[in-house]
């Protein structure tokens, strides 16, 4: 297991107290604040995926959509009050979702390249299109999630928090499995799937389970947001292939795919950029962002923290070899 | 289930949804040919695919607004289209032929978003359809109704197709773009431009998709956010009939018109395009399933 540097646990430590501090320091900004996190969770469990593993799901906000709609759900009938029923709705909704991950996993995730990305696509897409259709889900007109018992300030302030938790316990957790063997196994994956196998990795297992772990998060984002918006379109939020579903692939690469900080670099990156310049196009958003996403994996596939890595590999712990020409690398 | 009751009581129905079905399947396996020419040789999976049917279809509506009988868009759509792939390639995908996977995926998933949202700019979101009225026969004592755009429609489409198959076959180009497919770096060695033969497909691919996206606005609608069904459409037929396989694609495309018009029918027109996506994580898991029993096989 590699051991940390102490940078790393300082920035930890930085990034910690100044999102503790957020909500007093600049109180105007709290949902940009809290949007951020939940964008932080969307590139994180993507690259679980698409970075190390080398799975490019284009659907992983199915299970975003799933936790908005069970969490939903349970708070419209389960007639607690609201935070036991947002407590259970969480719980319910990281519980179906992580179900319906592993059950697919074991059939999807036996797909390699170009068929498991469509074929992701395509859950996605059709999660959507049967929640638009579906009476109990409130069909195409969508779900509105319950008032919230306090003013509008406590509400910013609840769900900050609860955003942050998760993000925390999300990144934790996600860095804690990518540092022992489980990370080895998936990057194994990766690099040679066939390989590994043979070497007597139980390779569905592993990228079961990897996308269990994406799935449980991504619910209780979703369940979270969902309460946050307020209200829950089959198409345009839960299920929005187009916003969410795109953003976390390519905050994932713009950051450095393969890194737990490049994630978590490419969310706040893309999303202080957002709300910065995003107003500024009016309407011509989403126009920007397929161009965005074009340039962006023609010309920067390897992400700001590849870039560095590339740029400066001695401070990786990286040992370069200056004797030689060109001055190839050696680990 | 009610549908099901009137289809019992009324079988002629069948009949008419067979063959509108059939109808719609040879338009999906005109768009899916020009997948399959893609993916065989470039090996590049163009999720944009649809995009180039929407902006085909855009191409066919304006012109009827001006006036003009769409079925004249037809060739128009193919001619711009084709410019649009010419400089898509020239553009971007040149630059993601030789990379992995990952990338052409996500650089052409892109392209799609970005055409998508341009087509949704320029032209509104509204449902819109090219009005092309070439009246209407009749079957069996009237009892089953085609409208002959449609019918006109799928013969465009096999006589498109039927071009395509004589142009790969015989033409010099249409040699050199299957001599590619089959090994790229030979055809190099024997002279032949591959980057010009990728620039071809590509745009060929465009064109084609234009004229069934034509074709599919005189005889159903278009809007800008329908085109990943039609990627998804044409991969699916693709993936059951195999690269460079015509037979099975046509025979795929028209069984998954007849499908889709059944189930559209039976489960309501709101789920039709679920049933698209869906059918496809089935088959994508059939067909991984297949798989597996032939490598336990060989163990």
């Amino acid at each position: 297991m590699n051991r940390a540097p102490v940078y790393e646990y300082l920035l930890i430590t930085g990034i910690g107290v100044a999102a503790l501090l957020i909500p007093w320091l600049l109180p105007n900004f709290i949902t940009q604040f809290t949007f951020l996190w939940v964008m932080v969770v969307f590139a994180l469990t993507w690259d679980l995926l698409g970075g190390q593993m080398g799975y490019n799901s284009f659907g992983n906000v199915l299970f975003f959509g799933i936790g908005a709609y069970a969490c939903a759900v349970v708070q419209r009938d389960s007639g607690l009050d609201y935070f036991t029923a947002l407590a259970l709705g969480l719980l319910c909704a990281a519980l179906l979702s992580t179900a319906v991950s592993a059950l697919l996993g074991a059939g999807v995730l036996g797909m390699r390249g170009h068929y498991f990305a469509i074929c992701t696509l395509g859950l996605g897409v059709a999660a959507g299109e049967i929640a638009g259709g579906w009476e109990y889900l409130g069909a195409g007109s969508g779900m509105v999630t319950p008032q919230y018992p306090g003013g509008i300030g406590e509400r910013d302030l609840f769900y900050y928090f609860l955003s942050l938790t998760i993000t925390g316990t999300g990144f934790f957790t996600l860095r804690r499995l990518y540092q022992g063997r489980f990370g080895l196994a998936i990057n194994a994956i990766r690099d040679d799937e066939d390989k590994a196998e043979a070497m007597g990795l139980h390779t569905t297992r592993y990228k079961t389970v990897a996308w269990c772990v994406a799935a449980f998060f991504l619910a209780l984002t979703g369940g979270a947001v969902g309460n946050l918006i307020g209200f829950i379109d089959p198409r345009d939020v839960a299920f929005s292939g187009a916003t969410f579903g795109v953003w976390m692939i390519l905050m994932a690469i713009l950051g450095g795919k393969g890194t737990i900080w490049g994630p978590v670099l490419g969310a706040a990156v893309f999303h202080l950029t957002q709300e910065l310049f995003w107003n500024f196009l009016f309407g011509w958003q989403r126009v920007a962002l397929g161009a965005l996403i074009v340039l962006i994996v023609v010309f920067f596939p390897q992400g700001i923290l590849g870039w560095v890595r590339e740029t400066w590999p001695q401070r990786f712990g990286q040992h370069v070899d200056t004797d030689r020409q060109g001055g190839e690398e050696t680990r | 289930m009610d549908n099901i009751t009137i289809l019992v009581d009324a079988p002629i129905l069948l009949v008419q949804l067979l063959l509108d079905g059939l109808l719609a399947g040879a338009i999906f396996a005109l768009a899916a040919y020009g997948m399959a020419l893609v993916w065989g040789v470039m090996n590049i999976i163009n999720v944009s695919q649809g995009e180039y049917v929407m902006l085909g279809g855009f191409v066919a509506v304006l012109l009827a607004e001006a006036g003009i009988h769409p079925m004249l868009g037809v060739p128009l759509a193919a001619l711009l289209l084709y410019l649009l792939g010419w400089l898509i390639y020239r553009l971007v995908i040149f630059r993601i032929v030789d990379r992995d996977l990952f990338i052409s995926l996500l650089a052409t998933f892109g392209i799609s978003i970005l055409l998508q949202q341009l087509a949704n700019q320029m032209f509104g979101a509204d449902v819109r359809t090219a009005e092309g009225e070439l009246g209407t026969s009749f079957l069996f004592d009237g009892m089953v109704t085609i409208a002959n755009i449609k019918l006109a429609a799928a013969l465009i489409a096999v006589l498109t197709g039927g071009a395509l198959w004589l142009f790969l076959k015989k033409s010099r180009l249409g040699q050199a773009i299957r001599a590619t497919a089959q090994n790229a770096r030979a055809a190099r060695i024997m002279g032949i431009d591959t980057d010009r033969v990728y620039a071809t497909t590509f745009a060929l691919n465009a064109a084609i998709c234009g004229a069934a996206g034509a074709l599919v606005a005189m005889t159903w609608i278009i809007h800008p956010y329908f085109g990943l069904v039609y990627t998804i459409r044409s991969f699916m037929i693709v993936v059951v009939a195999g690269l460079g396989n015509l037979l099975g694609v046509i025979a795929a495309g028209l069984g998954l018109g007849a499908a889709e018009n059944f189930a559209g029918f039976v489960l309501g027109v709101e789920y039709q395009a679920a049933f698209v996506f869906t059918l496809l994580v089935v088959i994508l898991l059939a067909r991984n399933l297949l798989l597996g029993r032939k490598r336990q096989y060989l163990k």
